[in-house]
Formats: structure tokens, C-alpha cells, sequence
């Protein structure tokens, strides 16, 4: 690995504790609809990593197909990205992070890209507990093949074509929780108070982190009667703000005590829910199952928090992986030599 | 009746329950007879079943070193009453067959052209033995120790495979001895010992074998000793037959092999995914980040990884793939050898995709290969798939010993790290600085300001800019085409071997055979057989895809070539007349695709025959040569 050197900057501009302004966290220009809420997403992963402050270059973004997994191009530009194929990028985020195991690696993919053709994929990703943050940009809808009802889409939706959803709609964060997540949160792309610390505490979850980010398609799924839209969303929305505070400040909570929760991630960092009016507890699965549940029994979207489980065992640990990261390995580590093979060729006589 | 006689040169085949523990005693009979310096090819014919259908295993000895299946049976063991009536059936007349005679024979299978040995297995066994699985299990070794006498196999090596196989088991050791006993004494009590077949140390057995050291072992165990040599550290895989034991074989020694000493944690990774798609998404993902990962599959999983075969043939990304190959599809023979996967993956997944192909043909050169399909997916950025087989893979083959240069490194082909990337003048991820289309890559992670760019399929630009711009695309899919023909340079060249001399020429035309993997053995044995009849073909022995130029004036020197492979299609043949501009009427398919290995048998025919009927077009073509 290698180091940042301290830099220089324009007094104005405020750093975090790299030196690095927000600036050094751009992606290229978006290409996206003006209104997407994909790019409030983008600008949310970049702000979290700037705060952060997690050198650019130690991060690797990755994404399957679909709008939302165009994202990476937009945000990190000092970042490695691999665009891989469509709801394939689970599998290659494993081998991603069994070949380097000190990266942050942010996995971006849309309801299509994970709910469809990637479900097989997303579901053994979560039960192999790959460190890394999985960020989907919930959108009901295919959005690059122009507007396809996904199967996120919520029952008795209507889509831009005017058809009514038939059927029940895949709750990602239920299917998360169900099949043993130890970070399972949501959000809305609009709601960036909620969001940009959820995906720092994500970050620096040692494990599987999953965001399902409710993220309206303003072409294709943001008109009367669809559910994902910015209007439907907005009014529905059940939130519990957040705030996260990294290892390295000093933890001194500003949040009256009596409506904040603090919750300690296994690196040291402490994640802050600001109670509204429920008891909600973090770690507890089942009762985060039933809350999600019954939000959705009244037509809400329970956003925040949901689960959190700071030291569940990640793939790293379960394989028993040596702390040097397996690419950097030679010769000497890899390669038995001469002495070996010929006791086995002995063996084979 | 005129018996089959033959010293060291014969055919032995058994037929078993399977799951009643014969493989392993079968092994040892065949483990036996390499032990006394004999070549031996054993072959295990296995249905797609765990417990309670027919299997068999032939055991073909040659004194000429001949390791390609020979067809035909000199002796049957037969201890599967199930297939009894087609196994009496298939021994050549004046051969020999053993069997359980607890239940007196069926009077249909009797034949007055072979020699019966009853041997009251299953009796001995009851009467010995009071446990049934032991019971069971025992029948195999009794017979073993019967054949040992009736062949004159030297019954110490017998006892010494057992003290090995069950090191520190004392009481396997003495129970397997006694059975092996109760075989020997029963036959040389019983039958006139040993037969006209039998074995003899030294003998007639070709000189240059004596002198060499040979191992026995699978192609798999090989492939998987060359993923840990090379470098491997992660193993992605999802299970299939035949594949799986390249996968538990590198499980095994890596346990041994790859334990850091000081913490007890693991120097590789293993995962088992939950299918071939995720597996092979694993193995681009490692690559990508710059480990050296595999997998390992058959025909299915080869389909099923066709999309991110051709992500990473773009993206450029390193991967090793073993392809264990077997009959087709899923429900088709899945225990059966072909060799029907070279379309499938020297063009693996849409677009204009060429795919890198090992064809090793010994379980050394799947070790070899192994080994350098490593450095060649990071030299040239791009899969590369080795080529195996059911028949190289699963079953032991006699081989030359694996050998290691200990000044071998691992070549990580042109990685930029952070210095690189300091001192590099201009840095694009797709610029042909040197102009053999094999360009400058970055790892994640390597440097805080340079070389970071965004891998995607095919819509960029020399810098890895998003681009839809057909000039980019163009540019950059006829670099990937420079690279493959860079890759002529690299990968292992085609073996040729002076032709064999023959007295009196029955043809005038200048003949060759081409042929590649396991089709090679039996390849070698059929010349050999036909030089004797007059006609002497020139070989050449493939050994990679993109094919090394001297193919081409291979073809081009010879009047007629044959392409022996194991498939339907001529798939070889199609191939090299698709990449090398060949008129098809030079080349000639010899095939076997019925799932069990060529023969050099099937091969002297084919090309028998189809010289009765090709000369007059080869005639027409080369009036020279009329
Ligand atoms: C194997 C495969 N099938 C189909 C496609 C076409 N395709 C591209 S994006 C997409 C849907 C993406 O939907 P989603 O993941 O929800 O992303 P969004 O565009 O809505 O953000 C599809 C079906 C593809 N690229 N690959
Ligand atoms: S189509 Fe929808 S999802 Fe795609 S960029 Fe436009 S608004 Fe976003
Ligand atoms: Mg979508």
C-alpha cells in the first residue's frame, strides 16, 4: 500500500483530516436525467467519503448494469471502478476483496441489476458476509431498457405505460434481514442528512453493509401512481435521522441523550440514531423484520437503521485469510519449490 | 482352443457394482504392475451414479509404453452379475474371464472360445468375515490377490501398496493382506499359474521407460499441484465431474502447502460458489485486483461462464480456466471423455472474442500448463483456458516426474505500481505503448493521484474514457486482435516428431496426422502401426489456440492431414480451417465421440479406409502426385 502525502490547499476550501477537499472526491460529469435521483445517491457516497476521510485511491468501486451501476463513473474519480456485467458485480466484489482485503470496496446496483438477474448473487453475497458496502438505487423500474416495472416495483403500482403492478413487490432490506445482514439500513436519495451517514457507517462496517436507497427515476417512474416516485416517497417516508461520527474524532455527542441511541461499529466508530418516537432497537433482526413490516401494512417506508450487528464474522475472518492481502503475495509465500515436488513425485511411484 | 498369449502386452478390464469399493482395489492392482516397472494405463469407466450401477476399469499393460485406450479384452473379471451377459460377450476369443463362482454359472454364458476361473468370492468372503461391509469390500482385494497369481505379479509390492495406502491402520493392513492371500493361494491351488498373459520385470518393456522415473498419477492432481506452484491464491469453483478433483486437490495442498507460519492463517482462498456464473465472476474479480485466481469446470459450467469469459477478454483482465472436458450437455454423459469444448471456448461469449487454449496431454503438462497459463493470462491480460479432459484428468497416467526450476518467477506481465506510474511519461490503461497490443495496467490501490480509470466492457477509449465512438471501438478490438497475435509468441509451441522410417511406401501422398490432448497416445500408437503397414505420417502436436505459424507450413508441406480428435463436428478441424484459410478437403476428421477414449485401433481404420476413398480427390488436387 502507499501513503498520501499531507498537501497543500486553499485555506478556504474546508479539508478533512487527509487535507483533501471535497473536490478530490469528484467523478466525471454525470450523464444521467437532470433529476435522477441516482445523482443525489452519487453525491451522497462521495460527500460520506470525504467526511470520512478515506484516501480515494484505497477505495474500489464496482457495479453491475443499469443506470444506477453507471454511478461509479460519476463520483471518485482517484478510484479503480469496474462496471462488470449485469447482476454479476456480488461475485466479482468477492474476488475483489478476497485479492486485497484493505480496500473499501462500495458495491452500487440497481433494483434490476439485484432484485432480478443478480438475487442468486446478492443473497450469497450477504451469506457470505463480504466486507463491503452494497448500495442499490431503488428506482421500481428498469431505467436504461426505458422503464420495465422491476421486481421491486410495489404491488398495485402503475407505471409509466399505464398497467397496474400485479404483483408484490421484493422488499430488499426484508430479504437482507431474513437472510442474516449485519448492516441492513435504508434511505431515500432525497434525504441526504439520513443517507451520507448511513453509507459512512456502511464503510466502516467490518462485513456485508447493505443500503437500499429508495432513488425515484424522474423518466420513467415519477408520475401519478407510481409508488417510487419523489411525491409518493416523500409523504411516506417513516424516517430516523442520523448521524455517525468516524473513530478518529473525539466521540462528544451533541444530541440530547434521552433521543439519541449510540451504536459502536466494530472499528471504533459510533453511529447516532436520533430517536423519534419509537423505541427502535438496532440489534434486534426479528424486531426489525416485523417493523419494516408493519410500516409497509400501513403504506410507510421505514427508513434509517435498521439492523446492526457490529462483530458478525465477515468472509475474511470465516477463511481464515492471512492479513497480508493475498496480491501481494510471492514467490516465498506461494510457491512450495523443488524440495516439495519431488517428495510428492516419490509419493507417486 | 488357442489361448491369447502375450508378456506384458494385454488387456485387462473389470466389471463392478458401483460403490462397493472396487475402484480402490482396482487401483492397486494397476498401482502394482507400475511398481514393477511395466507401463500400465488404467482407466476408470464410471456411470453418472453414486452407488448400484455398472462400472468398469480396464487396465491395459504394453511393454512399448502405449497408454492410449486399446479397445478389445484379453481377460474379463467380472464380479457384477447385472452386466455379466454383455461382459462375457466382449472377451476376445481364446481370452479369460474371472469370476464369482458362489452361484454356479448361468448356462448362457458359457463359451467354448475362453477360459473360465470360478473363485468363490463371496463364499470366502462370509465364511472370513463377519462384518458385511468388510465382507463387501474384501470380495475386490480376493480377487486381486487371485489375479496376482494367475498374471505373476509380484505379490511383496502388493502387500507394500497396502502397508502405504493404510499407514498406521495395523488392522486394515492385516485384514486387506489375509484377503489378498486367500485370492493368491485359492488361484495357484486351483489353475494352472500363470497364464500365457502375464507380467515380467524387465522383459520386452521398451528401454527408454526402464530408464525413466515415471509417476503415476490424474491429470487433475497435476493441474492442481500447478495452480499452487504457480502462484494461485484464489480458487473459485462450483462442483461438476470431472472437474471437482482439481479443486479438492488444490484444497488438500494448499492445507499443506500455503499455511503462514507464523499466524496458522491462509495464504489462498477458496471459495464454493453458488453456480459457475458467480464462480467465474469471482476469478475476474481476484484478477482484477491482482491475485492470481482460477477455477475449474466441464461443458456446462463453461456455457454457463461464457458472459464473463468475454467481460474479461475486453476488460483485459487475467484468468485461468480448467476445462475438464466430458460429454455434453447436462443430462448427457457427464462421466463419459470428449473432447467437444474447443468451439465453445476458443470463441467463448458474444461479440468478436478469441479465448487463449492449453492442450495438455500428460498429467506433466498439466502441471506445466498449469503453471504457465499463470503467466500468460498476466502477460497478455486476457483468460486462459486449459484445455483437459475426463479420461486426462480423472484417470492415473504414467507421466514423467513433475519438475521444478526453483528460479522460476512469476511474470505479473506489464503492472504499473506506483514508481512505474511516477517515472511513466504517459500513462493510458489501453494505449499500445509498445505496440504488441498488450498494454499498461494498474491494481486498485496503488497510487494516491495516478493510473485509476474505470474497467468496463467495450465503449472506451485508449484512456479508459467512456466512448460509444466507433472509431474507439474499432481501434481498440483490432489492438485486441494484435495481442492475439502476440500471443503466437507465447503460448507453448506445437511438437512435431521425425517421421517414422518405413521400407516399402504403399502411398505416394505426403501424409500427416494433427491431433492434440488424449487423442495423442493412441495418435502415436496408430503411426507407429501404420508405418509398419507402409505408410508413414508425419505428426504434429498441437499445444495451444492461436496456433503457432508453423501449422500452417505444416499443412501446407503435406498432400493429405488428418485431424484426430474426440468429437462429433471435427471441431479441431473447423477451427484451424476457420484461423489458418486451409481448404477443407485437406483435412480429414478421424472422430471418436461415443464418450469412451480413442483407440489407435479406430484410428488405423479410419485412415485405412478413408485412403481408399480420398486419394483420387487429393489426386486431382496434386496431379504431382499421381
Ligand atoms: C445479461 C443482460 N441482460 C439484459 C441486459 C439489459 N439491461 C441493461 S440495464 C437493465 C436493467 C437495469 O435495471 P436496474 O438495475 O434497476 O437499473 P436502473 O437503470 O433502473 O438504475 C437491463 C435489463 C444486460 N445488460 N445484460
Ligand atoms: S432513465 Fe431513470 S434511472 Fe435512468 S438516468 Fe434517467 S431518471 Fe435515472
Ligand atoms: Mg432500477
Amino acid at each position: 500500500m502507499s501513503y498520501i502525502k499531507p498537501k497543500f490547499r486553499h485555506p478556504n476550501l474546508p479539508t478533512n483530516a487527509l487535507g483533501f477537499t471535497v473536490a478530490d472526491y469528484d467523478g466525471a460529469i454525470s450523464t444521467l436525467c437532470a433529476g435522477c435521483g441516482h445523482d443525489s445517491i452519487s453525491a451522497a457516497i462521495q460527500n460520506a467519503c470525504f467526511l470520512s476521510a478515506i484516501p480515494p485511491h484505497r477505495i474500489a468501486k464496482l457495479s453491475g448494469i443499469g443506470c444506477s451501476s453507471k454511478m461509479p463513473t460519476y463520483f471518485l474519480g482517484k478510484s479503480h471502478g469496474f462496471n462488470s456485467v449485469h447482476g454479476r458485480m456480488p461475485s466479482v466484489a468477492t474476488g475483489a476483496s478476497l485479492a486485497n482485503r484493505e480496500l473499501t470496496y462500495i458495491g452500487v446496483s440497481g433494483d434490476g441489476d439485484t432484485a432480478s438477474i443478480g438475487m442468486g448473487q446478492f443473497v450469497h453475497l450477504i451469506r457470505r458476509n463480504v466486507n463491503m458496502a452494497y448500495i442499490v438505487a431503488n428506482n421500481g423500474c428498469y431505467g436504461l431498457t426505458k422503464g420495465q416495472d422491476s421486481a421491486t416495483a410495489d404491488l398495485g403500482s402503475v407505471s409509466k405505460y399505464g398497467s397496474t403492478n400485479p404483483f408484490d413487490g421484493i422488499d430488499l432490506a426484508s430479504l437482507a434481514l431474513l437472510q442474516g445482514a449485519g448492516f441492513v439500513g435504508r434511505s431515500f436519495s432525497g434525504d441526504k442528512e439520513q443517507l451520507e451517514p448511513l453509507i459512512r457507517a456502511a464503510m466502516a462496517h467490518k462485513g456485508f453493509a447493505f443500503i437500499d436507497v429508495v432513488s425515484p427515476c424522474v423518466t420513467f417512474n415519477n408520475h401519478l401512481g407510481s409508488t417510487k416516485s419523489y411525491t409518493e416517497t416523500r409523504e411516506h417516508l417513516d424516517s430516523m435521522p442520523l448521524d455517525f461520527v468516524p473513530m478518529r474524532e473525539e466521540i462528544s455527542t451533541h444530541y440530547d441523550a434521552g433521543t439519541t441511541q449510540g451504536v459502536t461499529l466494530h472499528d471504533g466508530s459510533v453511529i447516532h440514531l436520533h430517536k423519534a418516537s419509537s423505541d427502535y432497537q438496532t440489534d434486534d433482526r426479528n424486531a426489525a423484520m416485523i417493523s419494516v413490516q408493519n410500516a409497509k401494512d400501513e403504506g410507510r417506508i421505514l427508513t434509517g437503521l435498521l439492523y446492526l450487528d457490529p462483530n458478525s464474522q465477515n468472509l475474511d475472518q470465516n477463511l481464515k485469510l492471512a492479513t497480508k492481502p493475498l496480491n501481494e503475495m510471492g514467490k516465498d509465500e506461494l510457491c512450495p519449490g523443488s524440495r516439495v515436488l519431488n517428495s510428492i513425485n516419490e509419493g507417486l511411484r | 482352443m488357442k489361448q491369447i498369449k502375450g508378456i506384458n502386452d494385454f488387456m485387462v478390464k473389470f466389471a463392478n457394482v458401483n460403490g462397493t469399493g472396487s475402484a480402490s482395489a482396482n487401483h492397486l492392482f494397476a498401482k502394482a504392475i507400475f511398481r514393477m516397472g511395466i507401463p500400465v494405463s488404467p482407466r476408470n469407466i464410471f456411470p453418472s451414479n453414486i452407488q448400484g450401477l455398472p462400472t468398469w476399469y480396464e487396465v491395459r499393460v504394453s511393454s512399448k509404453g502405449y497408454l492410449g485406450r486399446r479397445g478389445g479384452v484379453d481377460m474379463m473379471v467380472c464380479v457384477n452379475p447385472q452386466s455379466m451377459e454383455k461382459d462375457v460377450a466382449s472377451v476376445a476369443p481364446g481370452g479369460y474371464f474371472l469370476f464369482d463362482n458362489t452361484k454356479p454359472l448361468a448356462q448362457n454364458l458359457k463359451r467354448d472360445d475362453i477360459t473360465y476361473f470360478g473363485v468363490p468370492l463371496t463364499e470366502m468372503c462370509m465364511r472370513e468375515y463377519d462384518n458385511p461391509r468388510l465382507q463387501q469390500l474384501l470380495k475386490n482385494v480376493v480377487y486381486v490377490g487371485a489375479m496376482a497369481a494367475l498374471l505373476d505379479i509380484k505379490f511383496s509390492i502388493l502387500k507394500d501398496l497396502l502397508s502405504d495406502q493404510f499407514k498406521g491402520k495395523e488392522k486394515l493392513i492385516s485384514s486387506n493382506v489375509h484377503a489378498l492371500e486367500m485370492g493368491y493361494q485359492y488361484a495357484t491351488e486351483t489353475f494352472n499359474c500363470p497364464l500365457p498373459i502375464k507380467l515380467q520385470i524387465g522383459g520386452n518393456v521398451a528401454p527408454h521407460i526402464l530408464e525413466s522415473e515415471h509417476i503415476l498419477m490424474n491429470g487433475n492432481t497435476a493441474a492442481a499441484l500447478g495452480a499452487i506452484y504457480g502462484g494461485a491464491t484464489v480458487a473459485a469453483w462450483y462442483p461438476i465431474t470431472p472437474s471437482t478433483s482439481v479443486v479438492d486437490a488444490f484444497a488438500k495442498y494448499a492445507e499443506r502447502m500455503r499455511i503462514d507460519p507464523g499466524s496458522g492463517k491462509k495464504n489462498f482462498a477458496i471459495v464454493q460458489a453458488e453456480d459457475e456464473l458467480a464462480a467465474m465472476g469471482m476469478v475476474v474479480g481476484a484478477g482484477w485486483n491482482g491475485a492470481r485466481a482460477f477455477t475449474a469446470t466441464s461443458g456446462p459450467g463453461l456455457s454457463l461462464m461464457s458472459e464473463f469469459l468475454g467481460l474479461a477478454y475486453f476488460a483485459e483482465v487475467p484468468v485461468v480456466l480448467i476445462d475438464v472436458q466430458r460429454s455434453g450437455p447436462s443430462t448427457g454423459m457427464p462421466t463419459r471423455s470428449q473432447q467437444s469444448d474447443i468451439l465453445a471456448a476458443a470463441y467463448a461469449s458474444h461479440g468478436d472474442t478469441k479465448q487463449v487454449l492449453l492442450f495438455p496431454a500428460t498429467p506433466r503438462e498439466c502441471f506445466d500448463m498449469t503453471v504457465q497459463a499463470f503467466d500468460l493470462a498476466e502477460q497478455l491480460q486476457t483468460p486462459v483456458i486449459m484445455m483437459s479432459d475426463l479420461d486426462l484428468g480423472m484417470n492415473d497416467w504414467m507421466s514423467p516426474p513433475l519438475e521444478w526450476d526453483d528460479n522460476y518467477q512469476m511474470d505479473r506481465g506489464k503492472v504499473l505500481d506506483a514508481d512505474g506510474l511516477d517515472s511513466a511519461e504517459k500513462w493510458g490503461r489501453y494505449l499500445d505503448v509498445d505496440g504488441d497490443g498488450i498494454c499498461y495496467r494498474t491494481l486498485p490501490g496503488a497510487h494516491p493521484e495516478k493510473g485509476a480509470y474505470f474497467t468496463r466492457g467495450s465503449s472506451k477509449n485508449e484512456m479508459a474514457v467512456y466512448s460509444e465512438s466507433g472509431d474507439d471501438y474499432v481501434q481498440n478490438v483490432d489492438r485486441l486482435l494484435r495481442k492475439f497475435e502476440t500471443a503466437k509468441d507465447y503460448v507453448p509451441a506445437p511438437k512435431t516428431h521425425p517421421p517414422i522410417e518405413v521400407k516399402k511406401t504403399k502411398t505416394k501422398l505426403k501424409l500427416a496426422a494433427l491431433f492434440f490432448g488424449t487423442s495423442a497416445s493412441p495418435a502415436y500408437e496408430a503411426v507407429e502401426i501404420l508405418a509398419d503397414r507402409g505408410y508413414p505420417i508425419n505428426t504434429m502436436r498441437i499445444r495451444a489456440f492461436p496456433f503457432h505459424e508453423n501449422l500452417d507450413r505444416f499443412i501446407d508441406d503435406h498432400d493429405l492431414v488428418f485431424v484426430i480428435e474426440q468429437n462429433r463436428d471435427g471441431q479441431m478441424r473447423q477451427l484451424i480451417m476457420n484461423e489458418c484459410q486451409i481448404a477443407p478437403v485437406k483435412l480429414t476428421s478421424v472422430l471418436n465421440y461415443s464418450g469412451t477414449p480413442i483407440t489407435a485401433r479406430a484410428i488405423v481404420r479410419q485412415i485405412l479406409e478413408s485412403l481408399d476413398t480420398k486419394s483420387a480427390d487429393i489426386v486431382s488436387l496434386h496431379p504431382e502426385t499421381a
